[in-house]
């Protein structure tokens, strides 16, 4: 038998990774088809040429702009709340010696294991009191800082080394001061970490907005998207569309900062 | 006795003041940690609390609640809507947690070599996991829809008969489960490839010499180092299965006749459709005591491997 010019597992793997990424071809290629195309039966599966035609449909939409706003500032907020708060908290619980500290940080590692679904409906009446359902802030406030962010801080200044920080700290530098420019400028492997895996559980959450917003001004693009598919499932091309400017922003971050996403996602896998 | 930083010889008095600083500093750490200690703490002891309380009482989200003591609990172990759900929940996760960490290792075991391209296909196989599931649901609703879907006309076109899909009822569970491994198996993927990266060279090398093939060498050195991380990977995969929602509520609302209603829809359902929150709530704590003895067991079991 002749011996194949490449590797044998190029002939399973080729496959494999086509069919993995198939659908999101099928949705790319779809944003581009036209109506008719795909409304005959039976459907075609090639376009005849690029249309623009959903895009244009989608973006003359006075809602779908607004909604990737929306999107855009709650997770804007909330990855620099949670790169703000996560690293102060952190912090404190890795270098800092306070009455209460390990009772505190056990009780924040604890809140980890509440389900989710075990204080949607308080968090709906809290923000109800608070006036905040139907707006932005009923989506920030929850999302500002999470005990996941702290810990991941937490675990990363305690594995750095303390020489540096004692240099300053007695050159009588404040804590706040050591943090901002001995600490951080070290930690970018946990900023990023953090940044990634907010901005992926904030841009992708669709469960409380679903809960906490009424008003179609104030959707965010999941939530948007949803809706849109609901009111315009005979216009497939536009759906799609917008399928494409939904899922862009996070597959965009994902092609340029692959190794951040995974290493992110790894770890989070490791430590557990 | 003076002490040395770096190659500075650090004054003694200076020293004493710095320790002196450390010991005085409790209103500083207080500063930092307390806007996360009153947001987290604040959105979830307080709600795990307020969820138990409602658990007992009737509540419609806007009139003041009544005290029903257990009733909610014994409606819930009566409720046929909610054994549905449960078995649905079920199977969901009795397929998809299996079948994604076996693929995930499978696949794993493919891609962890050097050969060209296998960036490119480590990407593409991890990629869905970033889509949101609004996106996924959306895009297989289209995909799998009765008349305009690509699916379809692919079945036309090879001459086989057209299919319901999610407008069928023995078909929408099975679905959702196929979507969920086509974007959730790549996360097992991931771990297990760096998980492989934590097997020792030396052991391998070991097992080699001593006369081990590659089969051999799989089954005795690569899997039992990777006992925990398929340990977290159940627990992870198995706690993500039995809180599915997001794709549900986006492809079928629990339908077709019911028959993708899985817990947490039923748990939403109860609080924001029909508005019996208390009832709601103590569906909620049954899902997520369930969770918490399966985390603890897993932890448990994890702990026993690793020692």
């Amino acid at each position: 038998m002749k011996r194949l010019p490449f590797s044998p597992w190029h002939l399973v793997l080729a496959p494999l990774a086509i069919l993995f990424a198939l659908p999101l071809v099928w949705l790319l290629v779809s944003s581009v088809m036209s109506n008719a195309e795909i409304n005959r039966f039976p459907p075609a599966l090639i376009p005849s040429g690029i249309k623009v035609d959903g895009y244009r449909f989608v973006l003359g939409n006075a809602l779908f702009p607004r909604w990737f706003l929306n999107s855009f500032i709650v997770s804007a907020v909330a990855v620099t709340a949670n790169l703000v708060l996560g690293s102060l908290g952190g912090y404190a619980f890795a270098r800092m010696r306070f009455a209460g500290s390990k009772v505190l940080l056990g009780l924040m590692l604890a809140t980890m294991a509440i389900p989710f679904q075990l204080t949607m409906i308080p968090t709906f009446l809290v923000m109800k009191q608070l006036g905040l359902i139907d707006t932005l802030g009923a989506l920030i406030i929850p999302s500002l800082v999470t005990p996941f962010s702290v810990f991941l801080f937490r675990q990363f200044f305690v594995s750095l080394p303390r020489e540096l920080e004692e240099a300053a700290w007695i050159d009588g530098c404040g804590r706040l001061r050591i943090l901002v420019s001995v600490v951080l400028p070290l930690a970018r492997p946990a900023l990023s970490t953090v940044a990634v895996l907010t901005f992926l559980s904030t841009w992708n959450d669709l469960t409380w907005p679903l809960i906490a917003i009424n008003h179609d001004t104030n959707y965010t693009l999941q939530l948007g998207l949803t809706t849109f598919q609901g009111q315009y499932h005979t216009q497939w091309a536009a759906v799609m569309a917008g399928n494409v400017i939904t899922v862009l922003p996070v597959l965009l971050g994902f092609l340029l900062a692959q190794k951040a996403f995974i290493r992110s996602l790894a770890s989070s896998g490791l430590k557990g | 006795m003076a002490s040395v930083v770096g190659t500075f010889t650090v004054d003694p008095r200076a020293r004493r003041a710095a320790k002196r600083r450390t010991r005085g500093e409790g209103a500083t750490a207080w500063a930092f940690v307390s806007p996360s200690v009153l947001i987290i703490l604040g959105l979830s002891v307080v709600p795990v609390l307020w969820s138990l309380l409602l658990s007992f009482q009737a509540n419609d989200l806007v009139s003041p609640s009544e005290w029903v003591g257990l009733a909610n609990y014994k409606a819930l172990t009566a409720d046929p809507a909610f054994a549905a759900a449960v078995q649905h929940t079920l199977i969901y996760s009795a397929l998809y947690v299996p079948l994604s960490v076996a693929g995930g290792l499978a696949i794993a075991l493919m891609l962890d070599r050097r050969i060209r391209f296998i960036g490119l296909y480590r990407t593409l196989v991890f990629v869905p996991f970033v889509v949101s599931a609004a996106a996924q649901g959306v895009l297989f609703s289209f995909v799998l829809d009765p008349e305009f879907g690509a699916a379809n006309s692919l079945l036309h076109k090879l001459g086989l008969p057209a299919q319901g899909f999610f407008s069928d009822p023995g078909q929408a569970l099975y679905l959702l489960v196929g979507i969920s491994l086509w974007s959730g198996t790549g996360f097992c993927v991931i771990v297990y490839l760096a998980g492989l990266q934590g097997v020792p060279a030396e052991l391998v090398e070991a097992a080699r010499i001593d006369g081990a093939g590659r089969a051999g060498v799989l089954r005795h050195v690569v899997l039992p180092t990777l006992v925990p991380v398929t340990i977290f990977l159940v627990l992870f995969q198995t706690i993500n299965a039995l809180q599915v929602f997001d794709l549900v509520f986006v492809t079928t609302k629990g339908g077709p006749l019911g028959s993708t209603t899985v817990i947490v829809y039923f748990i939403w359902e109860k609080a924001f459709k029909t508005f019996t929150a208390g009832y709601s709530a103590a569906a909620a704590y049954a899902l997520a005591v369930a969770l918490l003895v399966i985390g603890l067991t897993l932890q448990f079991y994890r702990r026993r491997v690793a020692r």
